[in-house]
């Protein structure tokens, strides 16, 4: 194939934490939850409702080692292994083929679940914005969905629209946040929504001598709107979060917030974990009505 | 004699036909680029060549397609689906529907015996709905936008695409080609798709025989077998399909001339 | 939970919107849609519920085409069907 010596301007660093205080041995229930998006894996485990470790990669080419790498990788070094987990719940787009899982949840259930845990009860909408899919959601102060919308069809307003500009501009994508942020004056948007025919703008742009700071704002801005307009569908309830690969992406959020009028709360872990954390809350839910169950 | 000129300032293609009286006696075309006028300008003088006139003798152009209001040659413009109707109608006068598939729209339009408008869909903004899907599969199978359409026909069976995005689309593809999927299936698999698409559209406005596709992509023989099929209908293409819009807008300019 | 399936695209907003709340999960959508957009499945809550089907989600504007022509009244079969107005269309 060609272009094999290019820079791989769409790669994403991955993370991974451990909770340094909390004595997993203790426990009593211990439960994880394994999202396994199309672009991006998190595995999160948790004692006794606290979080205690969890891992954020790449997806690979299938689901199921997926699943089992981002697993693996929360636990290494913890001393814990999959057998010291009394439940594990599968979601986001791989959910079925999680192997070690007991149940499968949808992504939506689990963000409203896991935003709810990650932002605090105050948080009422919450915005996912990830590799392949944007989801709005509204939830309550138990973190259960009242509304939803999720937008998987289209790439504009998802981490693989931003991957495209990333890569027709040649700038990491981790850069270009900042990059469009550090411009004279904010251009207008991009006028297209979809991919395609931006970048077919964006190449008119840089032609006319556009630096690519303007270029990476006139996106940038234009992605918000867009994901304005699906907020605009559920109606936008403070507080308010985003999660997912594209929070990390200040030229979007700063912009989201300014069309919004509304600041969004600050992330206190990686804003790609809210999935996993939500699927490992259902699990321990689950584990105490099993336990409920079988005792009376 | 009247002579008139139609411009279709598509978003790839600028297109120029010049009319003599009823004869169609010359045409031009130039890729719109991000330049519009300097694409009408060259289109135009390569039309006004062939027809062996001088820009002088032309009584009056109409333009038409996505940039039609920058067209400053032009003493007035029609939309694209007006211009379809009556180029399609002259081509074709039993055509009842028409399909317009461009580079960034797709059309269903539904006509009367006299060539007028009655009901019109349209597929815009959305790459998936238009010829940029077929361009942009073309180039991850890395083969030419010609030669997709003869390709296809080879096909020995019929693949579900998922992905309704060019974008994701595209990731599609590269892994059935890395699956080693035959290339002819895929080609037929992306026929397809933009054909379902499409199909929709035009059951939206009724489906009623004759059916004439025009537009760019009327030359993808892949594309008119897959929609035939999705019809269920019998598709005509018409000689030259992607200048029957700037045809309908040469024949409303000489309408507008009066006299005829 | 008010479920919104279906997208945004460049050409618009393309949404069936199924009120849960209001849905009993009797199959009236399922049996009349022509395109087999519906199915009624037990949700992430334990409910059994009508959701538009997986593979309809990316496509509705599409699937929901001839069930809406352009120029003409026209009613939804899957919104007459539903006894309890559950269902509606964004478009």
């Amino acid at each position: 194939m060609a272009g094999e010596d290019k820079p791989e301007y769409w790669r994403w660093p991955e993370s991974r934490w451990t909770n340094p205080d909390l004595d997993w041995k203790a426990g009593d229930i211990i439960t994880a939850g394994v999202d396994v998006g199309s672009v991006s894996s998190q595995a999160a485990i948790m004692v006794d409702g606290q979080l205690f470790a969890y891992s954020n990669m790449r997806t690979g080419s299938n689901s199921p080692d997926s699943a089992v790498n981002a697993m693996d990788w929360a636990l290494k070094d913890t001393g814990m292994t999959l057998d010291d987990i009394n439940y594990v719940v599968g979601t986001g787009y791989g959910r079925v083929n999680v192997p070690f899982s007991n149940r499968a949840i949808t992504e939506i259930a689990c963000h409203a679940r896991g935003g709810n845990f990650m932002y605090g009860p105050t948080v009422r909408t919450i915005l996912d914005m990830g590799g392949q899919d944007c989801k709005a959601i509204r939830c309550d102060g138990r973190g259960k969905v009242e509304e939803f919308l999720m937008n998987d069809k289209c790439a504009a307003g998802t981490g693989r629209g931003m991957e495209v500009f990333a890569d027709l501009l040649s700038v990491p994508i981790q850069d270009v946040g900042e990059m469009s942020l550090d411009i004279d004056e904010e251009p207008n948007p991009v006028s297209s929504t979809c991919v395609v025919f931006a970048k077919t703008e964006a190449t008119g742009l840089l032609r006319e001598g556009w630096p690519k700071e303007k270029v990476l704002a006139a996106y940038c801005s234009a992605m918000a709107h867009r994901v304005v307009t699906l907020l605009e569908r559920l109606g936008v309830e403070e507080d308010f979060a985003i999660t997912g690969g594209i929070a990390k992406n200040r030229g979007v959020v700063k912009r989201l917030e300014d069309e919004l009028g509304i600041t969004t709360l600050e992330p206190r872990y990686d804003t790609q974990i809210a999935g996993a954390v939500g699927a490992a809350l259902f699990a321990e839910a689950l584990v105490k009505k099993q336990r409920k169950q079988a005792g009376g | 004699m009247a002579i008139t000129a139609g411009i279709d300032a598509g978003a790839k293609n600028t297109k120029v036909v010049i009319l003599r009286e009823d004869v169609v006696v010359g045409r031009g075309t130039n890729p719109t680029g991000f330049a519009l006028s300097e694409a009408v300008e060259k289109a135009f003088v390569l039309a006004l060549e062939e027809a062996g006139i001088t820009r002088d003798q032309v009584d009056r152009i109409v333009a038409t397609g996505a940039g039609r209001k920058a067209v400053h040659l032009a003493q007035g413009n029609v939309t694209e689906v007006t211009a379809d109707a009556r180029g399609a109608n002259r081509l074709m006068p039993s055509a009842r529907t028409v399909i317009d598939v461009g580079a960034e729209e797709g059309r269903g339009i539904s006509i009367d015996e006299r060539g007028v408008l009655v009901d019109s869909a349209v597929n815009e903004k959305c790459a998936a709905g238009a010829g940029a899907f077929t361009e942009a599969m073309a180039r991850a199978l890395e083969i030419p936008l010609e030669d997709i359409g003869e390709l296809s026909l080879q096909s020995t069976k019929s693949i579900d695409m998922n992905a309704q995005c060019t974008v994701f689309a595209e990731s599609e593809l590269v892994t059935l080609v890395h699956s080693n999927t035959a290339t002819a299936d895929i080609a037929r698999s992306v026929h397809d798709a933009i054909s379902s698409r499409i199909t929709s559209m035009v059951r939206r406005v009724g489906l009623e025989p004759e059916v004439m596709l025009i537009g760019g992509v009327g030359y993808n023989v892949g594309f008119k077998k897959s929609l035939e099929e999705d019809l269920g209908m019998k598709v005509t293409v018409p000689e030259y399909p992607e200048y029957v819009t700037a045809l309908g807008a040469a024949i409303i300019a000489k309408e507008q001339l009066g006299g005829a | 939970m008010r479920a919104n399936y279906g997208y945004t695209d460049g050409s618009g907003e393309w949404y069936i919107t199924i009120d849960t709340n209001k849905c009993d999960g009797c199959r009236a959508c399922e049996e009349v849609c022509p395109e087999g957009c519906f199915a009624i499945e037990v949700d992430d809550y334990d409910d059994e519920v009508a959701m538009v089907t997986e593979d309809q989600r990316k496509k509705i504007k599409y699937s929901c085409g001839p069930c809406k022509p352009v120029g003409k009244e026209h009613v939804e079969p899957c919104h007459e069907a539903c006894p309890h107005g559950a269902i509606e269309h964004s478009w």
